[in-house]
C-alpha cells in the first residue's frame, strides 16, 4: 500500500516534470502552455472559482454514476429473469452503442435544460451500457451446479438469486462499476460543453474563450485528480467488498 | 489404513426414519433418444448402492433424475416418465441431500458458513450452530471454521461438502462421483469418512470407480448399454469401508474392471 503511494507521487513527480521541461523545451508563450508554476499560482488564487465549479461537476458525475449503475444493474437483472425482455432488449442495447452519445449531448440539453439533470443523464446514459454488459454476463455464468444444490436444498427461486446468483455475479459487476466511474467525467464534461452555466467543462470553456488558458489547465487538473480519487475510493470498496474474489488483487497488480 | 484418524462420536443425530425408494417405469429420454427406459427398481433403505459405469451411459442422469433436477432443465429437450417415490408412496421432496463432484462450495462464504447454507437458502434461521461445529469436528476441520474455502485444500474443500450434506440431515444421500476429483489417498480419506458418518442413511452413489464401489456399497450395480439397464446386485462381503489390500476386495476390483470393459461402447 504504501509502496503504491510512494509509486504514485514519483509518477506524478515525474509528469510534473516532463510538463515543465517541455515549456523549456519549447519555450512556449503562457498563452499554449503554460508550466506548472503559473497553473498552482491561479489555482491557489482562484480556489473558490474552481472549487465551486469543481463541486457540480463532481455532484453531476457522482448523480451519473449512480444513475447509471442502478438502472444498469435492474435492466440485467430483469433480462435475466425475463427471457423476452433479453430477447427483444438486448439486440437494442447493442444497436443503440452505434450511436456517438456526444451526438446526443446536444438533444439532451434540448430536452433537459441547461442545468444539471442533462448532465447526470448524459454520464448515465454514458456508463449503463458496460454496466449493464458486465453484469448481465455475471448472472449468466452462474455456476449450474450451485443452482442445482440449491434446489436439492429446497430454496426457491428468490433465495437462489439473493444467495447464490446476486453474490456470484459481484466480481462481474464489480469490473462494470470501474469502468462506469472511469468514464462517468467524460459524459458529466461532455454535457457541460454542449450548454451549461456551472461546472469545470463550463469553466475551461470560458477561460478558453478569454485566453485564460492557465485556468483551462487549473480545471483540468482538478478534473483528472477527481476522477482518480473517485476511481480509486470505489476501487478499495469493491476490493474489500470482494476479498473472496482471488483475481481482483492479480488485476490491481497488472495495472 | 494406518494414517486413519481415529474414529471420533459422530453420531450427531439419528437419521430420521427411512423408506425404500422406488423407481417404477422410469424413463429419461435426450433429444427423443431413450437414455434409461422403463427402468424398475427398489433401493432398499438404509444401506449404501453403487451405480457404476463407464462416462455416458447415463449414470448421472438416472442421479439427477431421482433428485428431480431434470424436470426443470431449460438445455436441451430431456423428457422424464415414470414415478420415483419412497416405498410408502410419498414423494422424495425434501428428503433428499446431494453431493457433486465439485465441492460446489460458495467462494465468498466461511467453511461454517457453507455447512449451514440450507438454511439460509430455505431462510430459516439456522437451528443453533452447535450442529455445524460437531459436523465440522467430525471431519477435522473444526480449526479451519472460518476460513474461505479458497484457503483449503481439495480434500478438505470435499470434506466441507461432506459436512454439509450431513447438516441437511435428510435420510436418503444422493453422490455423484462426490470424490473422484481427489488424490488418490485424499480419495481413500474421504472414503473412510464419508462411510462412518453415513451409516443408517439410504446411499446412492455414481461412480466409474469399481475400488470405490467395492470399499463403500452395500450393492453394486452395473449400469450398461442404451437403453441403459441395472445389472444384478453384486454385494461385497465384509463391512464398509473394506481395505484397498484385502485379496477379496482386489479380486472383485479386477472381475468389475473387466466386466465394464466388456460392455459395448
Amino acid at each position: 500500500m504504501t509502496g503504491g503511494l510512494a509509486r504514485s507521487v514519483v509518477i506524478a513527480g515525474g509528469l510534473v516534470l516532463v510538463w515543465q521541461v517541455i515549456v523549456w523545451a519549447t519555450d512556449a508563450p503562457a498563452y499554449i502552455l503554460p508550466g506548472p508554476g503559473p497553473v498552482a499560482r491561479v489555482l491557489l488564487e482562484r480556489l473558490d472559482l474552481i472549487a465551486h465549479h469543481a463541486w457540480v461537476t463532481a455532484l453531476e458525475i457522482i448523480l451519473g454514476a449512480a444513475l447509471g449503475i442502478t438502472v444498469g444493474l435492474c435492466s440485467a437483472l430483469t433480462m435475466v429473469y425475463c427471457r423476452p425482455v433479453q430477447l427483444w432488449l438486448l439486440p437494442v442495447l447493442v444497436a443503440s452503442q452505434a450511436i456517438p452519445v456526444f451526438a446526443l449531448a446536444p438533444l439532451l440539453t434540448l430536452w433537459l435544460g441547461y442545468g444539471m439533470p442533462s448532465k447526470i443523464v448524459m454520464a448515465a446514459l454514458i456508463i449503463y451500457f458496460p454496466v449493464t454488459a458486465t453484469f448481465l454476463d455475471g448472472l449468466r455464468r452462474t455456476e449450474p451446479g450451485w443452482v442445482d444444490l440449491a434446489r436439492t436444498m429446497g430454496a426457491t427461486n428468490l433465495s437462489i438469486l439473493r444467495h447464490i446468483r446476486l453474490p456470484a455475479a459481484m466480481p462481474a459487476a464489480a469490473s462494470g462499476i470501474r469502468v462506469a466511474i472511469a468514464v462517468a467525467p467524460i459524459g458529466a464534461v461532455v454535457g457541460e460543453w454542449v450548454g451549461s452555466s456551472q461546472g469545470l467543462g463550463y469553466l475551461m470553456l470560458h477561460a478558453n474563450a478569454r485566453m485564460q488558458i492557465d485556468v483551462m489547465f487549473a480545471a483540468l487538473l482538478i478534473l483528472t485528480l477527481m476522477g482518480l480519487s473517485m476511481y480509486f475510493a470505489l476501487d478499495f470498496i469493491l476490493r474489500r467488498a470482494l476479498l473472496w474474489q482471488p483475481d481482483i488483487n492479480a488485476i490491481e497488480h497488472t495495472k | 489404513m494406518a494414517n486413519v484418524k481415529p474414529p471420533e462420536p459422530v453420531r450427531v443425530s439419528d437419521p430420521p426414519s427411512s423408506k425404500d425408494i422406488c423407481l417404477d417405469g422410469l424413463s429419461v429420454m435426450v433429444d427423443g433418444v431413450p437414455l434409461i427406459h422403463k427402468l424398475n427398481h427398489r433401493f432398499t433403505s438404509g444401506q449404501w448402492h453403487c451405480l457404476l459405469g463407464i462416462s455416458g451411459v447415463g449414470k448421472s442422469m438416472l442421479l439427477r433424475a431421482i433428485l428431480g433436477l431434470l424436470s426443470d432443465t431449460v438445455t436441451g429437450d430431456i423428457h422424464v416418465e415414470g414415478s420415483i417415490a419412497t416405498s410408502a408412496g410419498s414423494s422424495l421432496q425434501g428428503r433428499v441431500a446431494y453431493m457433486a463432484q465439485q465441492d460446489l462450495l460458495l467462494p465468498w462464504l466461511s467453511v461454517h458458513e457453507n455447512v449451514v447454507v440450507g438454511g439460509k437458502l430455505r431462510n430459516c434461521s439456522p437451528p443453533g450452530t452447535d450442529r455445524a461445529d460437531q459436523l465440522l469436528q467430525a471431519t477435522g476441520l473444526r480449526e479451519r471454521a472460518d476460513d474461505l474455502p479458497a484457503q483449503l485444500s481439495g480434500g478438505m474443500r470435499q470434506r466441507v461438502a461432506l459436512a454439509r450434506t450431513l447438516w441437511e440431515d435428510k435420510p436418503i444421500i444422493l453422490m455423484d462421483e462426490p470424490f473422484s476429483a481427489l488424490d488418490a489417498i485424499s480419495r481413500l480419506h474421504a472414503q473412510d469418512l464419508a462411510s462412518r458418518l453415513l451409516v443408517g442413511r439410504t446411499v446412492i452413489m455414481v461412480t466409474h470407480d469399481p475400488l470405490e464401489a467395492i470399499r463403500l456399497a452395500d450393492h453394486i450395480y452395473i449400469l450398461s448399454g442404451r437403453p441403459a439397464v441395472l445389472g444384478n446386485p453384486i454385494s461385497p462381503a465384509g463391512t464398509a469401508p473394506r481395505a484397498v489390500d484385502n485379496t477379496d476386495v482386489l479380486t472383485l476390483q479386477g472381475q468389475l474392471l473387466s466386466q465394464l470393459g466388456e460392455v459395448p461402447h
